[in-house]
């Protein structure tokens, strides 16, 4: 799949690489450490945002902090998320 | 302003295990249900107590009529996904809403994913649409909820697509189809009258009463043809 950024394809395909393994091998058994894709995330992500600028995508209304379940929980309480993400720090 | 929403829920039954499911889900694009999509990336991802928080960015085509250019430009439409995986507890949780255009339909879709006790998983798939285009609103939901209840069954296959050319091993015992639609919107007795009063206006017929049965009926055919167009475009579900 590509990316937003027509020049962000190639680091896209190297990042989504590294995820999928880091995510299978190791997140899934219990690793949480996620530092090993930092670095290419890094640069992604600089490349994304630069895409996101150029095609005036509003990065206000993208920076807000996660959706979390209790804003849907109101209307249906038959499913069990109980993710609720406290602060909106980025890592990278 | 009340904005009311139409809400619709769905279940469906994925043959494959909690763990297949959401590796596979990273990797659902591109498959032929989703020739609708064009670019897909991760714009924040981190872990937090243990749990994987994500934020995607995804844009679609925009087939758009040539009425919808008067609401807005005919550029990709924008969807921002945000997930939680909890690996401990074996849930995942999709929020995904359109960014942008929101007075014309916004749409916002959660969808559960969990470990059911055959070890297949269970999605469950909840949809909040509401409208503030003036005299349409109940039209776009109504529609917008019957592209959703219609579409319920189609939803799963491009992900399907995917699971079985990723792990054509792993596929478990096949079950009966089992989605279920469950809609909760009020949906009868639409009536559109702002509209139709604004078009008879221009009419000098005598019988203006005729003309306002025929503008509302043309308008309804109208609304009736586009809106599930709105829905479909907002909605990521394959």
């Amino acid at each position: 799949m590509n990316s937003i950024g027509d020049d962000c394809n190639e680091l896209k395909k190297q990042y989504d690489a590294c995820f999928n393994n880091w995510f299978s091998e190791r997140f899934l058994k219990g690793e949480t450490d996620d530092s090993v894709c930092a670095p290419i995330f890094k640069v992604y992500q600089e490349c994304v945002k630069r895409a996101m600028r150029e095609q005036k995508i509003e990065l206000r209304e993208i920076e807000t902090d996660y959706t979390t379940a209790s804003e849907f929980d109101s209307n249906n309480s038959a499913t069990g998320s109980s993710g609720k993400p406290q602060g909106s720090q980025h890592k990278s | 302003m009340v904005v009311t929403a139409s809400t619709c829920r769905t279940e469906t039954v994925f043959d494959y295990s909690w763990i297949h499911v959401v590796s596979a889900y990273w990797n659902r694009y591109p498959n032929p249900s989703s020739t609708h999509v064009l670019t897909e990336d991760t714009i924040r991802r981190e872990v937090r107590d243990g749990k994987l928080y994500s934020r995607r960015l995804l844009s679609k085509t925009n087939p758009v009529p040539k009425w919808g250019a008067r609401f807005y430009n005919n550029l990709p439409v924008k969807i921002v996904e945000d997930s939680v995986l909890d690996p401990v507890k074996k849930t995942f949780t999709t929020f995904t809403r359109n960014l942008g255009m929101k007075k014309i339909m916004k749409v916002d879709e959660i969808v559960v994913y969990s470990e059911q006790k055959d070890g297949r998983t269970l999605a469950v798939r909840r949809a909040y649409i509401s409208s503030q285009v003036f005299g349409f609103s109940r039209a776009i939901r109504a529609f917008g909820i019957e592209r959703f209840k219609s579409n319920g069954h189609k939803a799963s296959n491009g992900f399907n697509y995917v699971l079985r050319r990723m792990f054509p091993q792993n596929q478990l015992a096949a079950s009966s189809p089992t989605t279920s639609v469950n809609s909760q919107s009020a949906v009868a007795n639409v009536t559109y009258s702002d509209m139709a009063v604004a078009s008879a206006s221009h009419s000098s017929s005598s019988s203006a009463t005729e003309a306002l049965k025929r503008t509302a009926k043309i308008s309804y055919e109208f609304c009736k043809g586009h809106a599930s167009k709105f829905a479909q475009l907002f909605s990521v579900k394959n």
